[in-house]
């Protein structure tokens, strides 16, 4: 295993994993909404309101279904800048984050 | 180490005891005692019957907040706050030629001019829905702001913030640089394009290069003005032009430096930004990759990598050119690698702690210094022994500008 792949691995287990299939513990979910905010927020802008990516605010987003999003957060948009974050996230986490943006309300 | 917070027993006696006289004791020890709150610290950090320079004093941009931080390099301090900026993710600032005043470019499209002395807000306007950088032209006379929403450049008269020109482009604009001779560069994500803005006579000439390549993501103009090369999300590569030339040729460089390799998910775009002349050679982060590149300053040829912890964000050259600091890209960026320029080898590695995210030096390059966002922290580092000589309290830092930037171009 290369060096930066071993750290990765360790950085993520030392994270707070699921519980159960489905949901998130409260503190993964802490750690998801920092992700969202801080490192979605490195394109998508820190009021998800958007910058080299686009606006990922619930009222953008209304109407996607939240498998479709949480797809695109694992697998990322072939073709753009959008990653997959299938390395660093489990499918839980990324259908937390999905329900996530559909349902914060931002100013 | 020096935990040097801005303690009120190092601030002259006539400064704490004089009414109105800038930093008070009481706002002193409200910012050591880890009081963040925007009024912590005094708004007036020279004072105004307090002569002072500014040339060693700069900013820390607190993205979270809105906010700035004044900081005094000297005493390794802070000593003002800023507030009410709007929305300072992906901020960053340029300097008025006399180093008095901060321009502010926000994520929201605000563009703000503090002045550091005072701490006010000279000027603020918002110039656009969603702004991604600016520059000031090389007669302190222009300031341009990029934006992406909804695209182009737009400039701005640098005294009273009144618009100068609009240029839209139709496109996510990119990598704005001053040029020599009043003008402004800057590139378009979508459309692959660079497009020269020359503001010598009052309405603007642009020259539009096209064949810049694909989704170029940053750009930097090199220390004498002349180059302007741009990174390239879409391509294997990066694309160079002469601004000596008229007009310029795109000259694609480094062309498939992964080799054919897929490059790994990109978590943070690389910044091209910190550009410096190490020796002979130059260093760029490689995007996707981690590994710096290093490229022959005449030729513009690769003539080494050297691999790195992880996916390079920036890769600055300490001034002088003696060593190149490295930071990198979620989730391994804890970490800050020192490579030596002579030898292209990683001398030193630090863990200054959770999300660096940017680094500054000192005009001569004695120190540097370290964003540690989600420490909440500012740490100072010498750059001979690699000692931690302060820690400067912040509320989720990011970018650090010192004013000695009022001197460089294309920063």
């Amino acid at each position: 295993m290369p060096d930066w792949l071993a750290r990765l691995a360790l950085a993520l287990a030392a994270l707070p994993c699921a519980a159960m299939a489905g949901e998130v513990s409260p503190e993964r979910a802490a750690a998801l909404e920092r992700l969202v905010v801080q490192d979605c927020g490195s394109c998508h802008g820190l009021t998800l309101k958007g910058g080299l990516g686009p606006d990922i605010g619930s009222e953008a987003l209304a109407g996607t279904e939240p498998e479709s999003l949480a797809a695109i957060i694992l697998d990322g948009v072939p073709g753009t800048a959008m990653p997959p974050w299938r390395p660093l996230i489990t499918e839980e986490d990324a259908r937390w984050i999905a329900d996530y943006l559909l349902r914060t309300e931002r100013p | 180490m020096d935990r040097r917070l801005p303690a009120a027993d190092r601030a002259p006696v006539s400064r704490t005891s004089r009414p109105g006289g800038g930093l008070t004791r009481r706002s002193a020890l409200g910012l050591a005692a880890g009081a963040l709150a925007a009024p912590a610290l005094a708004a007036s950090p020279g004072g105004a019957d307090t002569l002072r320079g500014t040339g060693a004093l700069g900013v820390v941009v607190e993205r979270a907040t809105g906010s700035l931080v004044i900081v005094d390099q000297i005493a390794r301090a802070a000593i003002g706050r800023v507030t009410e900026l709007g929305d300072l993710s992906h901020a960053s600032v340029v300097y008025s030629p006399d180093q008095r005043f901060a321009y502010v470019f926000g994520r929201d499209g605000g563009l703000s001019k503090v002045d550091i002395l005072t701490g006010a807000i000279a000027a603020r306007v918002i110039q656009s829905g969603n702004a991604i950088g600016g520059a000031i032209s090389d007669d302190g006379r222009l300031v341009a702001v990029s934006n992406y929403e909804p695209g182009g450049v737009r400039v701005f008269d640098a005294e009273t913030l009144a618009p100068v020109a609009d240029i839209p482009t139709g496109s996510k604009t990119i990598g704005l640089v001053d040029a020599p001779g009043r003008r402004f560069v800057f590139s378009l994500w979508d459309a692959g394009e660079t497009w020269i803005a020359d503001f010598a006579s009052s309405a603007p000439a642009i020259t539009r290069i096209e064949g810049m390549g694909k989704n170029p993501y940053d750009a930097l103009i090199t220390g004498d003005g002349r180059r302007y090369i741009t990174g390239l999300f879409g391509e294997d590569g990066l694309t160079a032009l002469d601004l000596w030339e008229s007009p310029p040729a795109p000259r694609r460089i480094l062309s498939g430096y992964g080799r054919g390799e897929e490059p790994l998910p990109v978590y943070k775009m690389p910044h091209l930004e910190g550009w410096a002349l190490a020796g002979e050679r130059f260093v760029l982060p490689a995007i996707g990759r981690h590994e710096v590149l290093w490229v022959d300053a005449r030729s513009l040829e690769e003539v080494g990598r050297t691999a790195t912890h992880g996916q390079p964000v920036f890769a600055v050259a300490r001034p002088g050119g003696r060593q190149v600091w490295v930071n990198f890209a979620h989730p391994l960026n804890d970490t800050v690698q020192v490579i030596d320029s002579a030898s292209g080898e990683v001398v030193h590695t630090l863990n200054p702690g959770p999300a660096v995210l940017h680094m500054e030096f000192t005009a001569r390059g004695h120190e540097v210094w370290v964003s540690v966002r989600d420490a909440g922290r500012v740490d100072v580092y010498d750059t001979g022994t690699f000692e931690k000589r302060a820690e400067i309290a912040a509320e989720s830092p990011s970018g650090i500008f010192f004013t000695a930037r009022a001197h460089r171009m294309g920063l």
